[in-house]
């Protein structure tokens, strides 16, 4: 179960009694839902949704919405989670929230909406919203909070299979071939609590970049001239066309600070940088910034980390 | 063919972006222009004019204040065909669900003679950043969605896409009419030529209010949006903690030093 989803159940908890979805056969991932709080599991089969983009995943939530009335949707932030959270918002005339850093429960206990919390304008912002008609339905960003697993054996996990009816107009836009993503044996960007990126200065050699980011534990990350020089896959992307973080401490290599890149990482909450250009803008926004070369500052602080592990 | 590129025009972001004092976007005290991730839509609606050839025509659509115009002006000038601006005050402060509904009709009176194949959105506005409108317009319209779209090719009754998604990398293919919306991988947005400038200036834009739409205005606008934006707060700014020079390998110490001192390591 990816640590978004826990998260998702650990915020469902603060609002009610959380319901997990989940389209196919969940498995063993059961037993974790139940752990961390699911009170019911329902399963959808999957055979009619899983060779189609997003429009049959929107029609089982509608359908969920209208049968069991619950007190908020909530999805994970991404790509696919953003677009059934549109369709399911027009579906059941439903106000919708996107992005979500925190969710609390507001005036809930007398049928009010939760309370959502989110960064705005390039992280300049933090607005708080709530969605005032129909059922609420809010997208949520990794890193909200901490998973917590129940101390008591968790919720009653009660497993119900729901039979969907999907239309044959949901079933157009066709998932033709499908690569899944290498695991890259690092965090996932988006969960991590340590990233460390490197951007045009790093001249396409991410390898002290890479070390750097085993030495510490992190994600990897990358600006956007290094993604579209080519050096790195677009996934690793960081900034406003790319993905978002709020990790506990971003690391900056050989990356201006661009208004664009800033949007994906302003909200860390430590920020440290590494860059040859004293008047980068990065340095603005540092807690910490060393003005030097990455190609010699990282190995240097790599093998001094390792020193003080062994 | 008849492609709607969706244009939004935004505060510049590099600028001061703020709330007015009903917490809606300050849409007129700070300069705006064509949403850069909406530039790539337009560059995807014009490459599908250039390989499908002089049928097609490229109606540019926005909603938006009168200077969302100027957001208009910058697709004819890329080599969109026509404009629709639909402006209407009772649109401010709309959310995306209000907004999808006026695109939406847009669209429907866009294509109300020959029909319409194709709309092609931004994956994402550059200001509310939320990137739900495209599959929202898809719903209302009831047609497939293909999005976030990194490599695109339209053909004459279909598209296909390779769609970079959260854990794999996709095909997906879908028959017109659908909307479409493109990554900013989908390829570099072409610069005005000033002979698209001169040309932009003949080409015609028609500016629709809600009522030319059969839209009520008391379906969109603040007071009829879903959900309510309560308080916003600025961030204080970041204050610049300590920076070091290295020199001789006292960076890459400093830096381990802040790091364990964090306890980071």
């Amino acid at each position: 179960m990816s640590k978004p989803t826990l998260e998702l159940l650990t915020l469902a908890r603060r609002i009610g009694e959380p319901s997990a979805v989940f389209i196919g056969d969940p498995g063993s991932a059961a037993q974790t839902l139940k752990e961390y709080g699911a009170e019911k599991i329902y399963t959808v089969d999957d055979t009619d949704i899983k060779d189609y983009l997003v429009a049959p995943k929107a029609e089982v939530l509608a359908q969920l919405v209208e049968k069991t009335s619950p007190a908020a949707v909530l999805i994970p932030s991404g790509g696919e989670g953003k677009e059934i959270a549109g369709r399911l918002a027009v579906k059941t005339g439903s106000g919708l929230i996107t992005d979500a850093s925190d969710v609390q429960p507001g005036d809930t206990a007398n049928g009010g909406a939760p309370v959502t919390t989110q960064s705005v304008f390039a992280g300049n912002y933090t607005v708080q919203a709530k969605v005032t008609k129909g059922t609420p339905i809010i997208t949520v960003k990794p890193n909200s909070t901490t998973p917590e697993k129940l101390a008591d054996g968790g919720g009653a996990g009660a497993t119900e299979e729901f039979t969907a009816t999907i239309s044959e107009g949901a079933k157009t836009a066709r998932i033709t071939a499908s690569e899944p993503r290498k695991a890259s044996g690092r965090p996932e960007l988006t969960e991590a609590a340590i990233v460390v990126a490197g951007g045009r200065g790093t001249g396409g050699n991410f390898d002290a970049v890479e070390g750097f980011a085993d030495a510490v534990g992190g994600a990897v990350g990358a600006s956007r001239a290094a993604v579209d020089s080519g050096w790195i896959p677009h996934a690793f992307q960081v900034g406003q066309t790319g993905k978002t973080v709020s990790p506990q401490l971003y690391v900056a290599n050989g990356i201006s600070g661009a208004i664009q890149h800033r949007a994906g990482m302003q909200t860390s909450k430590t920020i440290v940088a590494v860059n040859k250009d004293e008047e980068a803008p990065i340095f603005e926004l540092v807690d910490f910034g060393v003005v030097g070369d990455l190609q010699t500052v990282l190995p240097a602080a790599t093998e001094q980390i390792a020193k003080r592990r062994g | 063919m008849n492609i709607v590129a969706c244009v939004k025009y935004v505060p510049d972001a590099s600028a001061d972006r703020q709330f007015e004092d009903d917490y809606t976007v300050d849409r007129v005290g700070v300069d705006g222009l064509l949403s850069e991730l909406d530039e790539y839509a337009v560059e995807q609606a014009l490459q599908a004019k250039e390989k499908l050839g002089d049928d097609t025509t490229i109606t540019v659509l926005s909603v938006g204040p009168e200077n969302a115009t100027d957001a208009i002006r910058k697709a004819l000038q890329m080599g969109a065909d026509k404009g629709v601006h639909v402006v209407d005050d009772a649109i401010a402060g709309s959310d995306a669900v209000g907004t999808s509904l006026v695109l939406a009709e847009a669209v429907k009176k866009i294509g109300a003679g020959d029909g319409w194949d194709l709309v092609i959105c931004g994956m994402a506005s550059t200001d509310g950043s939320m990137g739900v409108v495209p599959a929202m317009l898809a719903e209302r319209l009831e047609v497939p969605a293909v999005t976030l779209g990194s490599e695109i090719d339209v053909n004459g009754d279909s598209v296909t896409i390779r769609r970079d998604g959260d854990v794999a990398t996709e095909t997906i293919e879908a028959s017109l009419p659908l909307v479409l919306s493109v990554t900013d991988q989908s390829g570099e947005a072409r610069y005005p030529s000033f002979k698209g400038i001169m040309a932009a200036k003949k080409k015609p834009v028609e500016t629709w209010s809600l009522s030319d739409l059969g839209v009520d205005a008391e379906m969109v606008g603040l007071s009829a949006a879903w959900t309510v934006v309560e308080s916003t707060e600025a961030r204080p700014p970041r204050t610049q903690g300590q920076v070091v020079i290295d020199e001789d390998g006292s960076g890459a110490t400093a830096l381990v030093e802040f790091l364990a001192s964090k306890k980071f390591i």
